[in-house]
């Protein structure tokens, strides 16, 4: 089972929700990806000992200047504009390129090979209670975040486990959506504030376009106004969880303790989230489906 | 503040750290400074754009945003040779009764199938992802954009937000381009952080937050972006706001200022107000006065 932890809104507590969940399940049968590769923060709570590393890298093309006749064809199928060609050269810009494969494909000559050319890395390691822990991290100044996230759920480094729990970066573009893809339950986290209500539309429009069950967490609960709560219950989405706004768990999650570690009344909590996640998941999504209003205005 | 338009833009590696407040309340005080400084202000986080909800700006004009394209396939004409799929490094073509179909969600439009397919079978169509809004508020003229869920492209959007402040900003004569950041380091950061005077870093002294801090300093670095760290809800973890404040001494960043957490901000969210215009008298308020004036300050000294 793939959980995905997301939010739209940034620094609602996906991280904190993914963390103690992992935490709250027995030992030895979890992994945790942490897939905000621009922001990777799980790690600073689970700190795992990464045993092995490994380069994403994307194919980019190299040109064989003895084959190349300048036809220009790379260029004209690159959809990037990642190719160039002047003056009887082809010239190369890696930071455009989506490493598709069309110029190698099209060339006529066959001069083109790929050569990786590396956007970050994967660290995976044990971590606590026996977590399997995984992260992508994408290289400063590095566009791409989303063959990182890809190759990050590609790679098996561990046995296959029961449960995987995927934090995922804020917002609601590609690099969300890659995140989400595959998961069989979408948990939102938001805040009850116009900010926070405003982001979970669009999460929301995401997952029921991406046909996923989900649920909702409301964290710092009792700041705002009430209306999350009103969007949730005409939009048929679960109210899973609720964690108060209270100035002592700000404080622990700050210090880098996690919400089960410092609250340890949060265990029984989370094991009763995972089950409740599990019997969703298990009525199909029936009970979850969307109701169909106007998520996103 | 003189010498052009500057741009200053507003950034925090971590999400939820508070820029939109941040930015919401400098576009407030530098229009109420002494002269007043005329503001063009662009909302670059396309994906989950948050400043209209605190300076409630009317609409003057929309526009769609075309980005990029997909694939289609002609299902009259597909022989289900399955040569696409075979090319696609996308896992966005899937055999469906005989025929191939595009996923457009995990289609990336490099259009490899389009060249490949045998019966021509394959067309790219551009894709309406978005709409973008220029719009007037009580603090000048504001560019936002709305990214459809589940869309890409975003970096392309918030160029194009960009260019049309900038644009707006220079042919106006206004003196500042005030730029809400995505989170993040990737793409849609890097666009927001292209051509910027100045960054301000709204850090948060959590783990996570100084984290996240150290890598967007190290990207606006990596483009030559000048940057300032200021350090938000900075009670909330004094151990960690003195790791902020030795880091940024050791990398000569300046510190803008320390704003303490304030239950105020949430206040004013709920209202829909700048907390520098809700409670112009909390803590986070007179703190946020504190760091306009070292912005402004920092802006002047950057060159034109």
């Amino acid at each position: 089972m793939i959980i995905a932890v997301a939010s739209g809104k940034g620094g609602t507590g996906k991280t904190t929700v993914a963390v103690s969940l992992a935490l709250a399940i027995p030992s030895g049968s979890t992994t945790f990806l942490d897939c905000d590769v621009e922001a990777p923060n799980a790690h600073l709570y689970l700190e795992p000992k990464f045993t092995l590393h490994k380069d994403v890298g994307l194919p980019i093309p190299e040109v064989d200047e003895q084959l190349c006749t300048a036809c220009g064809r790379c260029a004209e199928v690159c959809q990037y504009h990642a190719i160039l060609v002047l003056a009887g050269k082809v010239l190369v810009f890696p930071e455009l390129c989506h490493g598709c494969g069309s110029c190698t494909l099209n060339c006529p000559e066959d001069a083109i090979r790929e050569v990786p050319d590396v956007l970050g890395k994967l660290e995976a390691g044990p971590a606590a209670n026996g977590i399997n822990f995984a992260r992508g991290m994408l290289n400063v100044a590095e566009p791409m975040a989303v063959p990182v996230i890809r190759q990050l759920k590609n790679w098996q480094p561990f046995p296959d486990s029961a449960l995987v729990i995927r934090d995922v970066p804020p917002g609601t573009s590609c690099p969300v959506v890659e995140s989400i893809l595959g998961a069989d339950f979408v948990l939102l986290v938001t805040e009850p504030t116009p900010f926070g209500l405003h982001d979970l539309r669009l999460a929301a429009q995401l997952v029921r376009d991406l046909d996923l069950p989900a649920g909702v967490i409301v964290n710092r609960d009792g700041i705002g106004d009430s209306q999350v709560d009103e969007f949730c219950c005409e939009a048929g989405l679960p109210v899973l969880m609720r964690i108060p706004m209270e100035r002592r768990i700000a404080e622990s999650l700050a210090r880098g303790q996690p919400l089960v570690e410092s609250s340890p009344e949060y265990l029984p909590r989370f094991q009763e989230l995972y089950a409740r996640i599990q019997s969703l998941i298990e009525a199909n999504g029936k009970e979850v489906q969307l109701a169909q209003i106007e998520l996103v205005s | 503040m003189n010498n052009g338009t500057k741009q200053l833009v507003v950034l925090s590696g971590k999400g939820g750290t508070g820029k939109t407040c941040v930015t919401a309340a400098l576009a407030h005080l530098a229009s109420k400074d002494n002269p007043p400084v005329s503001l063009v202000l662009a909302d670059a986080d396309v994906d989950a754009a948050n400043l209209e909800l605190l300076i409630k700006p009317r609409i003057l004009e929309s526009q769609d945003f075309r980005g990029g394209q997909v694939a289609v396939i002609d299902e009259d004409n597909c022989q289900g040779c399955g040569v696409c799929a075979a090319v696609c490094r996308f896992e966005a073509l899937h055999a469906n009764n005989g025929t191939y179909r595009v996923d457009p969600i995990a289609c990336d439009g490099c259009a490899a199938c389009v060249t490949q397919c045998p019966e021509d079978a394959i067309s790219m169509h551009e894709q309406i992802v978005g709409r973008w809004f220029r719009s007037e508020s009580r603090y000048g003229p504001l560019f936002h954009a709305a990214l459809r869920p589940a869309q890409d492209n975003s970096g392309k959007l918030v160029t194009l937000v960009k260019q049309h402040a900038r644009l707006l900003a220079m042919d106006e004569g206004r003196q500042l381009a005030l730029v809400d950041g995505p989170p993040g380091i990737g793409c849609p950061v890097i666009s927001a952080a292209s051509g910027a005077d100045l960054a301000l870093i709204v850090a948060e002294p959590s783990r996570a937050g100084v984290h996240d801090m150290r890598r967007v300093l190290s990207t606006t670095a990596h483009f030559g972006v000048p940057s300032l760290v200021c350090i938000n809800k900075a009670d909330i973890n004094p151990e960690g706001t003195i790791e902020i404040e030795t880091y940024c001494m050791q990398h000569g960043i300046p510190l803008a200022g320390r704003i303490p957490f304030d239950t105020g901000v949430i206040e004013a969210m709920v209202q829909g107000e700048p907390v520098t215009v809700y409670r112009p008298e909390s803590p986070a308020s007179r703190a946020l006065h504190a760091v306009w004036v070292r912005v402004s300050d920092e802006l002047q000294e950057t060159p034109a």
